[in-house]
């Protein structure tokens, strides 16, 4: 009796002290790994958001030829929240595109919220008259082949908003051809092209409601200026380059 | 226990006796997913071949210092850790490269094949050949990934290197090769069903050359 109860209690303790060294093992490469990428995270936050910022105002150049303007774009923005709008909760932001100190025009970032599947974000350039200056696709997750057409890589369907505005073309035309409106829509694709004109009329309803003010509020939310230094040196360069390679990053993810 | 394998035949094994997608049939989730054109794959492949030698580089190091019982949790956290890594980095300061192969750094936490290679190669051998294993088995992933990437593009839009400017810049726009032109692609390659249709062909194939 007294033997078997001594091998069980010595199993027992051994068993615990695997669990307990096992266990803090674990814990420790669960702290270093962790702590990998919380210092790789620290280290690269700024960074990244710079990335993401720049590239958005490049994206956002691209639509406007920049002999239009003279001002430093990227440090003339505003932040603008209207969900009913511009499709979303969150904050879109809006440039403005100056001459020798004369408005020349805004570019704005909106949402269209019902897409095939999902939102998709476009940036719209708008001149101070309220014409469509151009427009991009920045993101989506539409269907590659069909819904994906709206991507200026993919085809020049985003191409015709170019020049219109809320004056030239009544409510009832803002719609796809299929809906009695003047738009093109895209074979195999109803609800895409249906939802980045919606989106479009809305924004350009959302521009003339508050034009004045989308000019004179103050600038709020422009890059740090050691990153503007570094953008403007490379605006040129890069603007050919970048287009496809932005609105592409939403694209691929379909089929997951 | 140390296997005792000379370099090259670890290094074929990647590529054709044991590859990762036609024989294993490990990391298909990322591989059905992305193989839509023949750059997509080329990209995924990329990015899992970093990986795949960097965790197994890692495992290596380190695989006399973890305990039998829990080895693939710890597997588990190293892999995760270096590719959530590897995605900041990128994203930080290759952030042109990272929107084009970013969408692919998450799908490689999903593939199996590298906690695969991890546990039946780099857990037990040192570290050259666990090197060669991971540049073997990635550079055979790749391979299918491309191979399956331009067959449903082939069969699907007609081109071959549709969108290799986004990975090797404005030049190679001219890659492009047209061999017609279709006004509307051949949804069947194109979608997710194309994938498995184009795997199991390349499968039959390989196993048709292999016997």
């Amino acid at each position: 009796m007294a033997n078997i109860n001594d091998d069980n209690k010595t199993n027992s303790q051994s068993m615990k002290r695997s669990i307990i060294s096992n266990g803090m093992i674990l814990g420790l490469f669960a702290l270093v790994s962790t702590g990998l990428i919380v210092v790789t995270h620290l280290l690269t936050k700024d960074k990244i958001a710079k990335e993401i910022e720049l590239s958005l105002v490049r994206q956002l150049t691209q639509i406007v030829a920049s002999e239009n303007y003279n001002n430093e774009v990227y440090q003339d923005c505003i932040i603008v929240n209207d969900h009913d709008l511009l499709g979303s909760k969150d904050d879109q932001k809006v440039y403005r595109m100056r001459n020798n100190g004369s408005n020349f025009g805004l570019m704005i970032t909106t949402v269209a919220p019902d897409g095939y599947s999902g939102k998709i974000n476009i940036a719209l350039a708008i001149s101070n008259e309220g014409n469509i200056l151009g427009a991009n696709i920045l993101s989506h997750q539409e269907t590659p082949g069909l819904g994906d057409k709206i991507e200026r890589s993919k085809s020049d369907w985003v191409n015709q908003f170019n020049g219109l505005s809320l004056k030239q073309l009544d409510k009832k035309k803002w719609q796809v051809k299929k809906d009695g409106g003047q738009f093109d829509g895209l074979t195999g694709a109803t609800i895409t092209p249906r939802a980045v004109v919606k989106a479009v009329y809305k924004t350009l309803q959302f521009v003339e409601l508050r034009n004045k003010e989308l000019f004179s509020q103050t600038s709020n939310c422009s890059l740090p200026k050691d990153s503007v230094s570094e953008s403007s040196v490379s605006k040129d360069s890069i603007s050919e380059s970048s287009v496809s390679k932005g609105s592409r990053s939403g694209n691929s993810n379909n089929g997951n | 226990m140390e296997t005792s394998l000379n370099n090259t035949t670890i290094f074929k094994n990647g590529l054709w006796d044991n590859n990762t997608a036609l024989v294993q049939l490990l990391g298909l989730c990322p591989l059905l997913a992305v193989t839509g054109s023949m750059i997509n794959g080329l990209g995924l492949g990329i990015a899992t071949t970093f990986v795949l030698v960097g965790s197994n580089i890692t495992v290596s190091l380190i695989r006399k210092h973890i305990p039998k019982e829990i080895r693939i949790p710890i597997f588990v956290m190293l892999i995760a850790s270096f590719v959530t890594n590897v995605q900041l980095l990128m994203n930080a300061f290759t952030y042109e490269l990272y929107l084009v192969l970013g969408i692919f750094i998450p799908l490689i936490v999903t593939n199996c094949a590298i906690i695969g290679r991890a546990e039946a190669f780099a857990s037990k051998n040192k570290l050259l050949p666990s090197f060669v294993d991971g540049l073997g088995q990635g550079i055979g992933f790749t391979l299918v990934l491309m191979l399956l990437g331009g067959f449903r593009e082939f069969v699907g839009q007609g081109t071959i290197l549709d969108g290799a400017h986004l990975l090797f810049g404005e030049w190679a726009r001219d890659l492009t090769i047209h061999f017609y032109i279709t006004e509307q692609k051949f949804l069947l390659a194109v979608l997710p069903p194309g994938a498995f249709i184009g795997l199991g062909l390349l499968i039959a194939f390989k196993n048709k050359i292999s016997h």
